[in-house]
């Protein structure tokens, strides 16, 4: 359709290509993307990718911190779903030590590492819907997001910046009413993702707006690095919660939504089934965890209880010791990988048996999807990058570390 | 994972292996540098391999020993679902390592990340610049002889924009428009 | 004299205080309270007027004082005279269309007396009645061609305010923009030409008048019961031509950073965000002129009421007369307002269109739709006459 309007009609009119920045300071490219592009028309010859706008140097700055001092740091990886981050980070080092955590601590991760997929998803439909000019599903999915972020706070105290995995545990118990206030959040998530549906899924204009742009082909994706929900779009069924289960996802049921074409379209159907699947993972959590505790009771790396730090000199060491020196990881190096909401969030950690880390490398999954963005943009129109920018879901503080 | 994949590299590559071990399950195997590309397209291309996922590349600077840096390359199978880690030594002096971005799309910038923090360069890359950091900035953040506060020098912007007719003369005049007068 | 009091009147009551001031009350309202409501949230309540906030009317005055106080941007390099004037070039076309727009029928200063087998028509009878216009600013003959040659000549401001602004992606705002009017203004004066040719005349109050025709007694023969694939047509254009969304890709917002209107400040700005709603005011009036009757209140004529051939007059005859002036006028006014709410609306839910999907729509589908409702028409016409 596109190329039909953009044949030249008449050869000796003397035309050129246009260079036009769609910089980092643009309402679509959430403000640390820089495309530049070479625009025939309204179609896009080539584009070129500048990111870093937003790198703050995550891994100079752990090699300068205690192993527990990286958990803020974490959280500021994958902004809008930061509990994942820190999980994973949390799993990485645990590999490390060798030590097991309690049951309870596991199904823990896994409740809100999925309650904080859900906002991830949230907000990048409702961002898809925004950039689209649909401006009043964008506020649905917010108001779903702030429901999440209600639960969230709950707990951890946080919204956003939560900083609540520590290694070997948690920070916190879940706190007495939650159960009440998730059945309300899911009855209220239900009926939004239904009101988001009827907006968006089968409206004619969205149709034409998604199908069909930004297609990725398998063999693509798998060479481009994708993961996640991109990957799982063109049909390669590949998830780290089925693959290779951690936490507790293997005693969960549930489905993978798997698309077929690959097209923007398809993201978007995969981001919403997985809204239902991560709720359904809830439910079943919140079923099958028994009380008890949710820190391991290794010495080398849990504080002492404050009774045995102000009474015994061997809490006080411990605790002196464990906060100034931090955990003493034996040497070794570990690369573990989690499934964020952008697809699979690699920590690759070395240790030189410090109190600190030597090297944590972060295979973050935007600055990987950002490095193969240009072979989905090029050859459309600019009105084609917005959807496909959106659904691929670079999210600034991971792509740029 | 039984360390066959251990087994596969040592097999047809016996001369390169200098070291492997499978501590926390993770398989590494450490290399030298020099037939890395042909090694890596033998596991992507292999039957009982296929490595067709390249997870990671990065590289971890040992400060005080005597081959300072090692090249990560964390490879996986979607089919196999197994992981093979590849370490190749790289010394301060010769810090050049060839690179893979013919076999794998996502090595393009993930070796430009490992130049740009930390100064590897890969040989035949098609587009070794920095990704993360500005172009003007100077040396290699990730070594650990970068103190941590370090100063930059300020530059001008304006001398590098990039819509700027000169960049479109070149581009014309490599691609000139059918009938038009530069042709 | 008295007449060019009466017509200043007009004017000044006309285009001052209801095109501007449901313009202006648009943004307010349209804007923000009507978008609140569909997005589950309140919209602004903090400005209040002594204490009391007002539905939110204090912000619109906040809203002005700020506008006009603030700094007036004009990028360098751009062409300073054409960036000056472009938001004039874009306002006045919205403004002088209401020059031709009747919110009553002519006063008749006798006495009205419906015909009813004679297709309803009204006339003024009795000793040295005429009919005098008071109800809209000119009395054109050709109103409806004037109106459309003025919707026409608005594709000059926005593709000059892309141009001159010396920004690439305000030139793809302009481009987008010139395109997108013209292609669609062909299709609005072909869906037009099928309601000329039932009605025979381009006289907006004859056409009204004409629309007071009820059929079997009990329908009223509005253009949207004539014409209905005209009508949908037509307010797609409409829509596309004030560049309304879903079709507002040339103030794409997230695309081209709000297009042509990206380099404005302060009140050209507002200029050209309130030349919009009044464009789309002045759409919503055209469709309601042509196709939903105009100032017609059904059922409801100057000599009383008629239904199902019954005739009722209450109240009287005199009282009933300025009683239908009040319902003529107040219908006209509730039809401009149904429809740019449901502009509103349309904004607020839908996503936009890609470029060229709206030259798809334009040429592919709206053009030989309009033609074929023509054709189909003229072939109705010709049998039934």
């Amino acid at each position: 359709m596109a190329e039909d309007i953009y044949e030249p009609i008449d050869q000796d009119v003397h035309t050129e290509p246009m260079i036009l920045q769609m910089g980092p300071s643009h309402p679509a490219t959430h403000g640390t993307v820089r495309f530049t592009l070479t625009l025939e028309g309204e179609k896009i010859i080539k584009c070129e990718t500048e990111v870093g706008y937003l790198h703050r140097g995550f891994e100079k700055e752990v090699e300068n911190s205690t192993w527990t001092q990286v958990f803020p740091y974490t959280d500021r990886l994958n902004y809008v779903s930061p509990l994942l981050n820190n999980f994973g980070y949390s799993l990485a080092v645990e590999r490390l030590l060798e030590i097991d955590v309690p049951p309870r601590c596991n199904w823990i991760r896994t409740l809100m590492g999925e309650i904080s997929r859900l906002s991830d998803h949230l907000t990048c439909t409702g961002a898809a819907a925004l950039e689209l000019g649909a401006m009043s599903a964008f506020l649905y999915a917010i108001e779903g997001r702030e429901l999440v972020w209600d639960l969230i706070e709950e707990v951890t105290g946080a919204r956003l910046t939560v900083s609540y995995g520590r290694i070997g545990g948690l920070k916190d118990d879940l706190t007495e009413g939650f159960e009440e206030r998730w059945k309300y959040t899911k009855k209220r998530l239900f009926e939004i993702r239904e009101e988001i549906g009827q907006l968006l899924t089968r409206n004619r204009i969205f149709l034409d707006r998604f199908q069909g742009t930004g297609v990725l082909t398998p063999d693509m994706a798998l060479s481009y690095g994708y993961t996640g929900p991109c990957l799982r779009s063109t049909g390669v069924d590949y998830d780290v919660r089925k693959d290779h289960p951690y936490f507790m996802y293997d005693e969960v049921d549930f489905d993978v939504p798997v698309g077929s074409k690959g097209d923007n379209y398809d993201r978007y159907l995969v981001r919403m089934d997985e809204i239902v699947q991560s709720i359904r993972i809830i439910d079943q959590c919140l079923e099958k965890m028994e009380p008890g505790p949710i820190n391991s009771d290794d010495p080398r790396v849990m504080l002492p209880e404050k009774e045995k730090v102000y009474n015994t000199i061997e809490g006080m060491i411990s605790h002196f010791k464990i906060i100034f020196e931090g955990i003493q990881v034996p040497p070794g190096e570990v690369y573990s990988y989690t499934e964020a909401g952008n697809g699979e969030l690699g920590y690759y950690i070395v240790s030189n048996g410090t109190g600190k880390p030597w090297k944590i490398h972060v295979r973050s999954p935007s600055l990987i999807m950002m490095g193969g963005i240009h072979k989905l943009i090029e050859g459309g129109l600019i009105a084609d990058i917005i959807p496909t920018f959106d659904t691929v879901n670079m999210i600034g503080g991971e792509c740029d570390k | 994972m039984a360390k066959k994949l251990i087994k596969f590299v040592k097999k047809h590559f016996e001369d390169q292996v200098l070291d492997s071990h499978s501590r926390l399950g993770n398989d590494t195997v450490v290399i030298e540098r020099d037939r890395l590309a042909e090694i890596v397209e033998r596991l992507r291309d292999d039957e009982k391999t296929q490595m067709d996922f390249l997870r990671a590349i990065t590289c971890v600077d040992y400060m005080h020993r005597d081959p300072r840096f090692e090249v990560v390359y964390v490879l996986y199978s979607i089919e196999f679902k197994h992981m093979l880690t590849l370490r190749v030594v790289v010394s301060e002096d010769d810090c050049k390592v060839p690179t893979i971005s013919h076999l794998y799309g996502c090595a393009g910038w993930t070796e430009r990340e490992v130049w740009d923090m930390y100064g590897v360069e890969f040989v035949d890359h098609p587009d070794l610049r920095r990704v993360l950091l500005y172009q003007e900035f100077e040396g290699h953040p990730l070594r650990k002889d970068y103190g941590k506060q370090d100063a930059q020098p300020r530059i001008e912007l304006l001398s590098r924009e990039r819509d700027s007719v000169e960049e479109f003369n070149v581009f014309v005049k490599n691609k000139p428009a059918e009938g038009s007068r530069d042709n | 004299m008295v007449e060019v009091l009466i017509s200043l009147l007009k004017i000044t009551v006309i285009v001052f205080v209801f095109v501007m001031g449901v313009a202006s009350a648009m943004t307010l309202l349209g804007d923000r309270k009507q978008s609140a409501k569909i997005q589950n949230r309140v919209g602004p309540n903090q400005a209040k007027f002594f204490g009391f906030s007002l539905f939110g009317f204090p912000h619109f005055i906040a809203d002005g004082i700020k506008m006009v106080l603030k700094e007036n941007i004009v990028p360098a390099n751009a062409n300073k005279f054409l960036h000056t004037i472009a938001p004039a070039l874009v306002f006045m076309p919205a403004l002088i269309g209401w020059s031709v727009m009747p919110f009553m029928d002519h006063f008749c200063t006798g006495t009205v007396q419906t015909l009813p087998d004679q297709n309803y028509t009204e006339i003024c009878t009795g000793p040295g009645a005429e009919w005098k216009n008071y109800f809209s600013i000119m009395h054109m003959n050709s109103g409806v061609l004037f109106a459309f040659a003025i919707a026409a000549i608005s594709v000059y401001g926005a593709a000059i305010a892309g141009w001159a602004s010396n920004s690439k992606f305000s030139l793809l705002g302009g481009l987008r923009s010139s395109a997108q009017m013209i292609s669609y203004e062909v299709s609005m004066g072909l869906s037009l030409a099928g309601v000329l040719m039932i009605y025979g005349t381009l006289n907006i109050n004859e056409m009204i008048r004409m629309q007071g025709n009820l059929l079997g007694d009990w329908l009223p023969m509005w253009g949207i019961v004539i014409q209905p694939v005209a009508f949908f047509l037509f307010l797609l254009a409409g829509l596309a031509e004030t560049k309304r969304a879903p079709f507002d890709l040339p103030e794409g917002e997230s695309e081209i950073v709000a297009g042509y209107i990206t380099e404005y400040s302060s009140m050209k700005f507002a200029m050209m965000q309130l030349a919009e709603y009044a464009a789309t005011v002045f759409i919503a009036a055209l469709v309601a002129v042509v196709f939903l009757g105009g100032w017609q209140f059904p059922y409801v004529y100057a000599d009383g009421i008629r239904i199902f051939g019954g005739h009722w007059v209450p109240f009287g005859e005199e009282v009933w007369y300025w009683i239908s002036i009040f319902l003529r006028i107040g219908a006209m006014v509730f039809k401009i307002l149904f429809l740019v709410w449901l502009q509103f609306m349309m904004r607020w839910t839908l996503p936009r269109f890609r470029y060229d999907q709206v030259m798809t729509l334009g040429w592919k589908i709206l053009l030989p739709l309009s033609i074929a409702n023509l054709f189909v028409t003229a072939l109705v016409l010709v049998i039934i006459w």
